[in-house]
């Protein structure tokens, strides 16, 4: 028996009808077309499929959408605001903290809900922090400095994010 | 990887929860964090034809002390563990604990009722919860249960829980001058179950004798258990480090691991022996501080 949700994703609401078993990657993916949120490991492992939910970073492969009904979801599309790029998304071109990208989104929220928790993180700290999300090109030293880099800006300005 | 199809039902009281239950029996099952169940239902060894979701049922997220117990609600999250002022200031064991549950995305939709419930011996809440003679309170269609720690697990994947129970507090003496604990896992990655964990939680006097100890361990026995040889050891003694290394021992004996691609049998038992050592030696630690 199919379920009405209502979702709000990155600032719009959506109402549909969903299938219970209805993984929430695949809803935002192909309900939605918001194919910015990737699916790696589709086994709970890689991180590739992180957005947030309520603010906290989650793996939206081990969810059903109807969990997710009355919720506020954040994905990598939600970031860039008034045209600008989010100081994170700053931070990962300039310091090259992807390489084939496919990582980058599920890294990002990630990386969001951490610095939540944790402004000012050490490195071992941010390393721990993105335990949750594999990347198989950088070797995360990139990564790691594209986030203490982005806290360092993040805690001089007021920023403007999705979450 | 697509689950079998289901119904799904999202009760807002334990009561509407039970009587769904009731109705499915044996073809329901209760939601809660969803990530021991989903994983299972996405590789088909799950297909129930009916979801509860239990998670939108009101105030079973809380962490306090009262009356000299420490309550935790069953929807408490390992994040919510790992980042409470109350856990990290009083009980830094449930801090260690969370620390090593998965990563931190599944640490914010793990539950620490979800992870009891489910009554696996790689999880690694049931020997925490054994080290810290903790009490399992259960509500069902027939009323509310207290079940001691020591009688909760069963067997594999089984528990004292009835079809219709929802486990929804785990109350854990409150800790007080002399006591201190600790939780260590070796695991070959993050977010991988443990090779072996082992839970110490430990109560000495000012002249190092321990007055009480539980000792548990994770993943290296078929049921979630305790190391009682061990801890009859302890009992009573002064603490010294031929003791705690014989405490070791005795864990490294008296498990019951099974080789698998974490390490043969022999691997398993010998870093239980080194773990229960050093956690001993942690749990002594934040013992002596505490006084
Ligand atoms: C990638 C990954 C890594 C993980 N690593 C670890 C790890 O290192 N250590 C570890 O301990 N765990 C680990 N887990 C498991 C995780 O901690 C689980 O979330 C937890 O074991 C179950 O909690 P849940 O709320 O998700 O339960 P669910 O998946 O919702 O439920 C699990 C079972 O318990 C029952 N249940 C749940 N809550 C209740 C309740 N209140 N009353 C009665 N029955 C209930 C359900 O019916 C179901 O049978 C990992 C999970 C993933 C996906
Ligand atoms: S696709 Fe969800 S964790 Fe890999
Ligand atoms: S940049 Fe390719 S997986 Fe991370």
């Amino acid at each position: 028996m199919k379920k009405e949700v209502t979702i709000n994703v990155n600032g719009t609401s959506y109402t549909e009808e969903v299938e219970p078993r209805l993984l929430l990657v695949h809803f935002i993916r192909e309900n939605l077309e918001l194919t910015g949120t990737h699916i790696g490991c589709d086994t709970s492992h890689c991180g590739a499929c992180t957005i947030l939910l309520n603010g906290d970073s989650v793996k939206s492969c081990t969810i059903f959408t109807v969990q997710a009904d009355g919720a506020e979801i954040a994905t990598v599309e939600g970031m860039m605001q008034d045209g600008k790029y989010h100081p994170l998304q700053e931070s990962f071109k300039e310091y090259h903290g992807l390489q084939c990208g496919f990582c980058t989104p599920g890294m990002l929220m990630r990386a969001i809900d951490f610095l939540k928790h944790n402004p000012d993180p050490t490195e071992e700290e941010i390393r721990w922090g993105i335990s949750s999300n594999l990347c198989r090109c950088t070797g995360y030293n990139n990564i790691v400095i594209a986030i203490e880099k982005a806290a360092e800006k993040m805690r001089e300005v007021e920023v403007e994010t999705v979450a | 990887m697509i689950p079998a199809s289901f119904d799904y039902h999202c009760p807002s009281t334990l009561q509407e929860a039970f009587t769904l239950s009731q109705e499915f029996g044996e073809d329901a099952k209760y939601l809660s964090g969803g990530h021991s169940l989903i994983p299972m239902m996405k590789l088909r060894f799950s297909e129930p034809a009916h979801i509860i979701d239990i998670s939108r049922i009101q105030g079973l997220k809380y962490i306090k002390e009262e009356d000299g117990i420490l309550k935790i609600g069953a929807f408490t999250t390992e994040a919510d563990l790992e980042f409470s002022d109350l856990c990290n200031d009083k009980y830094p064991i449930l801090v260690d604990v969370s620390k090593l549950i998965g990563d931190p995305s599944v640490r914010n939709k793990a539950t620490v009722g979800g992870n009891l419930a489910h009554g696996d011996a790689a999880n690694d809440h049931p020997a925490v919860m054994l080290a810290l003679k903790a009490n399992i309170v259960a509500e069902g269609p027939g009323g509310t249960r207290n079940i001691p720690i020591a009688e909760f697990f069963r067997g594999l994947f089984e528990t004292a829980l009835g079809q219709n129970d929802i486990l929804t507090e785990i109350q854990i003496p409150a800790t007080k001058a002399g006591n201190g604990g600790a939780y260590n896992k070796i695991e070959r990655k993050v977010g991988d179950y443990a090779t072996s964990g082992v839970a110490v939680n430990l109560t000495v006097d000012t002249s190092d004798t321990v007055v009480d100890i539980g000792i548990g361990l994770t993943n290296v026995n078929p049921v979630p258990m305790r190391v009682s040889r061990a801890e009859e050891a302890l009992k009573g003694n002064k603490l010294t480090q031929e003791l705690i290394e014989k405490a070791g021992k005795i864990a490294g004996e008296d498990c019951s691991p099974t080789a698998d691609l974490r390490g043969s049998e022999d691997y398993k038992r010998s870093i239980t022996k080194e773990l229960t050592i050093r956690t001993i030696n942690k749990a002594w630690e934040r013992a002596k501080a505490s006084l």
